[in-house]
Order: C-alpha cells, then sequence, then structure tokens
C-alpha cells in the first residue's frame, strides 16, 4: 500500500504551491472598480492538483525503483528504437524514409509550413554541434549563441562592408567561430563544471552586448538589414522558390553534419571525448592531452554554430543583436539534454519536439518557457539520460584469434 | 639484477600539503625489470609518492629521473603533464578504481591506445585507409590485452558492471595498453579474494616476464615477499628502510612501524 509518510509529504506540497500561487491564482485586483477578487476556487484547484500529481510521480518512482532492482542482475531490456538502430534491416528503410520525407516536404507542405520546418532542421545542426561540447567532452558550455552570432554577423558585415556572397561566407563564418572558440577555450577549459558554465555564459553576454553597443562595427541595436539570401548561379528566384532552396541547402547541411559527428563519435577522437567526460585524471594519466582533446571539441561545436550562423542571416536577410540572448543558447542546450546526450538520433528528435511543438500550438507559445523548464525538470526527474540514451557502439570477436570490429551506425 | 640499467631514479623528492609533510626527502630508485614494492601503513604517504611521479602533484622538492631502457633516453620528469609522462613509458592504475564507468571494458582499454596512435578529425571523417588501419590494430591489441588479464569475455560489458576484481584488472589491462616500460600499481590486490589474488600474482609476474618494470603499493605482505626483488618502506612521508624482503622483515624499524612500540609481539 501507498506509505503513509508520502501522503503526508503530498499533502504539504499541495500546502506549499497553494501558498505559492496565492498572490497570482487567488487575488485579483480589479483596478476599474476597486475590488479585489478572491477567486477560492483557484487555490482549491491547485491544491488538489499539486496533491495528486505528487501522489502519482511517486506512485512512478516507486514502481521504477522496483523495476530496477528486479532486473538488477539482468541486462536491461533495450528501449524499442535503439533495437530499431542496431538493424540494419529497419535502419536503412528508416533512414530512406525519413530522408525522402526530407526532400518532399516543400512539395507536400505549404511555404510557411517549409519554412518553420527549416528553422527546426537549423535547431537540429545546432543541437548536433552543442552534442559534441556538451553531450560527448561533457563541457557545459552556456554561451552557444555566441558562436552563432559570430556566424550569422560574419556574412551581414562581410556582405555590407565587402560584398561577398553567401557561399564564400559560409565557410569564412564557420571558421571564425571555430577560431574565436579556440581563443575562449585556451584560457577557460582549464575550468570545470559549474565554473565553466558560469565563463561560457558571461562570455555569450559580452558577445551580444558588444554587438549591441558598439555602432560603428554593427549597426548597433538596429541590427543589419537586407542580406541577400543565397544565390543560385546568379539565377532570379521567386520568394516561394528563395525559401524552398534555403530548405534544401540546411537539408544538406543536416546531412553532413550527422554524417560527420556520427564518424567523429565512433573515433579516437570521440572516444577520448567521451572519456575525458567521465574521469579527467583517468583519461590524462592514459595519456590523452586533455586541453588538446576539449579544445578540439569545443572549437568543432563552435565550427557548427558559425556555419548555422550564416544561414540564419541569410534566411532572415536581417541579423540585430536581440536574436542571440540566451534564451537562445537555453534553448540549444534543452534540445540536447530533452533528446538525450550524446546520442544523434536523441538530439534530433528533441530538436524537432522542441522548436515545432510551440509552432504548431499556438496556444502554448506563451508558456513556452513555462513548459520548457516543466518538461526539463520532468525529464531530469523521470528520465535523467533524455529521450533516446546513448548506447555504446559493440564489438563482436569472431573465434578467439582475430578480433574483428562490428560497427554500428 | 644488479647490473641491469637504472629505469627510474628519484632523489630528494618532497611533497607538502600546507603543514603536512606527505613525503619528507625519499630516494627511491628501480632497475631494469625489477618488481619493487613501497610499502607503508596507511598515510605513509605512498598514493601522494605515485601522484608525484606521475605528473598530479607538483612535488615541492626533488628529483624525477625516468630512462627508457629501450633506448636508453632520458628524461626529467619534473614538471611534465601527466599525459607527457605516460607517453615516455610510464603508466599507473589507482588505489580508488578510476575506470570510465559508462564505457564498455573494451573501450576502456583501447582508451589506452590513444598516446600511442595519432588519427584525429581528418581521420575520422574521412575514415582514410591509415585511419581504418590503425583502428582495427587499436582494437587487435585491445583485445589481445584482455585475454592476457582474463577479461576478454566481457568485451563490451559496461566497465562499472564488473566485479572489483575485474575491475582492478581491467586497470591494469588499460595502463599496458600505453606500452609502459615502468608500470606502477597503487594496491592491486585490494578487496580481493585468495582465489583472485593468485592470479594477480600470476599476471604480474607474466607482465614483468614480458620486460615491463615494476613499482607496487600493497598491504598484503605475503604478496608482496612472494614478488618483490626489492622494498621499500615509508612511514609518516619518510623512507625508512630499504632492502630485499629478508632484510626488510628483520628490520627493526620497519617492525616498530607496523607494530608501534610493541616489538616483541
Ligand atoms: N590532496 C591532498 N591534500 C592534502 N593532504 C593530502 C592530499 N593527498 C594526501 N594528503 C595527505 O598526505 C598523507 C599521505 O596520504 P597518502 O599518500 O594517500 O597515503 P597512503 O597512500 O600511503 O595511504 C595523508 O596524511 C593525507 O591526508
Ligand atoms: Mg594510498
Amino acid at each position: 500500500m501507498f506509505p503513509v509518510k508520502e501522503l503526508k509529504r503530498s499533502a504539504l506540497i499541495s500546502l506549499w504551491f497553494a501558498f505559492l500561487t496565492f498572490p497570482i491564482m487567488v487575488i485579483k485586483v480589479d483596478p476599474i472598480e476597486r475590488i479585489v477578487h478572491w477567486r477560492w476556487d483557484n487555490m482549491f484547484f491547485i491544491a488538489f492538483g499539486s496533491f495528486v500529481l505528487s501522489i502519482l510521480a511517486k506512485v512512478f518512482m516507486i514502481q521504477k525503483e522496483r523495476r530496477a532492482s528486479r532486473k538488477k542482475r539482468k541486462i536491461a531490456a533495450e528501449p524499442l528504437i535503439q533495437r530499431i538502430a542496431r538493424e540494419p534491416r529497419f535502419l536503412y528503410p528508416l533512414v530512406v524514409a525519413c530522408f525522402a520525407f526530407g526532400v518532399s516536404f516543400p512539395f507536400l507542405f505549404s511555404t510557411y509550413q517549409t519554412n518553420i520546418m527549416t528553422t527546426a532542421l537549423m535547431y537540429v545542426v545546432l543541437g548536433l554541434g552543442l552534442n559534441i561540447v556538451v553531450g560527448v567532452a561533457g563541457l557545459l558550455d552556456l554561451g552557444y549563441v555566441a558562436f552563432y552570432a559570430v556566424g550569422a554577423y560574419s556574412y551581414a558585415l562581410l556582405n555590407l562592408n565587402f560584398d561577398m556572397g553567401f557561399w564564400a561566407v559560409l565557410p569564412i563564418g564557420g571558421l571564425l567561430a571555430a577560431f574565436l572558440g579556440v581563443i575562449l577555450g585556451f584560457p577557460v577549459l582549464r575550468l570545470r563544471g559549474d565554473y565553466l558554465a558560469i565563463v561560457t555564459l558571461g562570455f555569450g553576454e559580452i558577445i551580444r552586448l558588444v554587438l549591441e553597443n558598439w555602432n560603428a562595427f554593427s549597426q548597433g541595436p538596429s541590427g543589419i538589414a537586407n542580406i541577400p539570401r543565397p544565390g543560385f548561379f546568379g539565377m532570379e528566384m521567386t520568394f516561394a522558390g528563395g525559401i524552398t532552396y534555403i530548405y534544401y541547402i540546411v537539408l544538406v547541411l543536416v546531412v553532413i553534419t550527422i554524417f560527420v559527428v556520427n564518424r567523429l563519435q565512433n573515433s579516437r577522437l570521440g572516444r577520448a571525448w567521451l572519456a575525458l567526460r567521465e574521469d579527467e585524471i583517468a583519461c590524462q594519466a592514459m595519456g590523452i592531452d586533455k586541453t588538446k582533446t576539449k579544445l578540439i571539441a569545443f572549437s568543432l561545436g563552435a565550427f557548427w554554430a558559425g556555419f548555422v550562423g550564416v544561414l540564419f542571416a541569410a534566411k532572415t536577410t536581417f541579423v540585430n543583436p536581440a536574436s542571440f540572448t540566451f534564451l537562445e543558447s537555453a534553448i540549444i542546450l534543452s534540445i540536447v539534454v530533452l533528446g538525450g546526450m550524446g546520442s544523434i538520433i536523441g538530439v534530433i528528435v528533441g530538436a524537432l519536439i522542441l522548436i515545432l511543438l510551440p509552432e504548431y500550438l499556438r496556444a502554448l507559445s506563451e508558456y513556452r518557457m513555462l513548459a520548457f523548464g516543466a518538461i526539463l525538470v520532468i525529464m531530469m526527474v523521470f528520465k535523467p539520460e533524455g529521450i533516446i540514451s546513448n548506447v555504446r557502439r559493440s564489438y563482436k570477436f569472431k573465434g578467439t584469434n582475430t578480433p574483428e570490429g562490428e560497427i554500428h551506425e | 639484477m644488479s647490473d641491469s640499467p637504472t629505469i627510474l631514479e628519484v632523489e630528494g623528492l618532497s611533497k607538502y600539503f600546507g603543514g603536512i609533510k606527505a613525503i619528507d626527502n625519499v630516494d627511491l630508485d628501480i632497475r631494469q625489470g625489477e618488481i619493487v614494492a613501497l610499502i607503508g601503513p596507511n598515510g605513509a604517504g605512498k598514493t601522494t609518492f605515485f601522484n608525484c611521479l606521475t605528473g598530479i602533484y607538483k612535488p615541492t622538492a626533488g628529483d624525477i629521473k625516468l630512462s627508457d631502457p629501450r633506448n636508453g633516453k632520458s628524461t626529467r620528469l619534473n614538471g611534465k603533464k601527466p599525459n607527457k609522462i605516460t607517453e615516455i613509458g610510464m603508466a599507473r592504475t589507482f588505489q580508488n578504481i578510476r575506470l570510465f564507468p559508462t564505457m564498455s571494458v573494451l573501450e576502456n582499454v583501447m582508451i589506452g591506445r590513444h598516446c600511442r596512435t595519432k588519427s584525429l578529425i581528418f581521420g575520422a571523417i574521412t575514415r582514410n585507409k591509415a585511419t581504418r588501419i590503425e583502428e582495427a590494430q587499436i582494437i587487435e591489441r585491445s583485445y589481445e590485452i584482455l585475454k592476457k588479464v582474463g577479461l576478454h569475455r566481457q568485451v563490451n560489458e559496461q566497465a562499472r558492471n564488473l566485479s572489483y576484481g575485474a575491475q582492478r584488472r581491467l586497470e591494469i589491462g588499460r595502463a599496458l595498453a600505453t606500452e609502459p616500460f615502468l608500470l606502477l600499481l597503487d594496491e592491486p590486490a585490494a578487496g580481493m579474494n585468495p582465489k583472485e589474488t593468485e592470479a594477480l600474482v600470476a599476471l604480474i609476474r607474466e607482465i614483468c616476464a614480458e620486460g615491463h618494470s615494476i613499482l607496487l603499493i600493497e598491504h598484503d605482505m605475503k604478496l608482496v615477499m612472494t614478488l618483490s626483488d626489492r622494498i621499500f618502506v615509508m612511514d609518516y612521508g619518510k623512507k625508512i628502510a630499504q632492502g630485499t624482503p629478508v632484510e626488510v622483515r628483520e628490520n627493526p624499524a620497519v617492525i616498530k612501524a607496523y607494530l608501534g612500540e610493541d616489538v616483541d609481539a
């Protein structure tokens, strides 16, 4: 039976919630009539709701613990999605289907939908880039948006001042961001955990403030407008055509990113990142150059952000510092954490959920941040490894003498 | 043994933590092919000594010189980073096991191969021929090492799921993967049952026979006495004795350190 102690705890929680929400949920001042409405029914709903929720949560936890202890010595059952990912028979058709859907998307849906999907795919790339830094190498970077801004402003400014085209700036934007990543990373990466998080957070804000206040350089808060969309051999394009074109560019970038990130993760370098995340001292004792390995992860992540930044500027044809607030970093980080640290499929799913859901549930978009917070807290409590947790690659050895690495990708 | 070249030479090593003299002016030397034990009561400074050798702590004073018997090159280790020291050819295990817990057994050993291989971003992305060959060699070598330490049946198991004794053996395997000529083992038999300890003794002998020299910290006196060529004894950060097992066993200072004032017991 459900222990009485827990019932008491839930009652306390509901009381506490009722108390906390009292000022906003119960009191309502009518400034015209100059009277106060006391909405006691609201208080009742909140108390009752939080009571039920906390009991449900506890029941869930108890069951989870029971299940965990039951199969302690047994190997945990693999989630369906991982079994699919492991079996080429299922994986390849699935990948082909996803890709076909991606390619035919602009034909199946309206320009408006295509535009939203383009945004979502850009976040997929951003998420995968940050995933290298946070998910794989374990460096909590809260200023990722700074590199995104560097990419966007590279295109805006190089185009404004030197009339450079999209394709020329695309690699330059990535490289500039990566370069900045190295410059910042060198002094900062010796910090650990929370300290690194705070410094990168500050760095993100510094970049934004510089862009906002250095008028001569970046045109300040008013931003830079009339950035050209990417050209296609000088062809004139309709508005809708332009959007479809950018969609395909981003789609190709997504495919490239998945390919590259997957290969990186399953390499000598990727292993070193994972090991670094698990135990720094052991890592160094095994001959891994901590600084160098971290720096590579940090600047690779930055490179991707810079890349997407250029695309962002080209897509919106307008950049200003307001697009690069901490909120943006928080969203990208949520994608990685929600999706599953270190898992490529997880990050893709996470990005699609977090970006598409608010777009389609317009009613929810006002409570977007609230929903983010709630989702993250719930995830951390019930599934800290994310929607799709990363599985280590397994190896098969035939016979006893000839090892043969079997590669699951 | 006495005519083989000296591979590790420590002179006047000291390490202070504020007022605590964790190591106080200790000399030590190891010759090629030896198994040397470092013993002493808890808190004597043995682990701190290892941390100074491997670059995790910066010594307060003293000199550490490591000479590679394979090419005769000798290097002063003071101020070198831990990964550089491993690269030169000295690897270690940890008293409080420090594996990569969620990585597989095989991957733990593969990490050890890191400093002997070199593919980076370009190789990882293009997966060119050199990288593929290197990766295959990493896997092959790691598997061989796992066979040596008897863990080849658990290659895909997460390291944290191994038994205590198996984790200690995996740490040895991981250290071996870096191709050290000198291997430092910090209490390798701690927490092992007699049968596991016996297997460990055989493993250490085998490793030594393959040409690795060994410096080991251990509390199991039977193991120390059977394995070691020479023993160094520390107490309160100072070296109080050194010599063959027989000499050390009969040394009054050692008996006193281990049994307190009650020398007759
Ligand atoms: N990082 C540290 N900071 C302060 N004191 C330390 C530190 N590491 C070790 N010590 C102290 O140094 C002494 C020796 O410890 P240690 O080398 O672990 O002993 P042993 O391995 O011989 O049991 C102990 O008194 C311990 O408290
Ligand atoms: Mg110790």
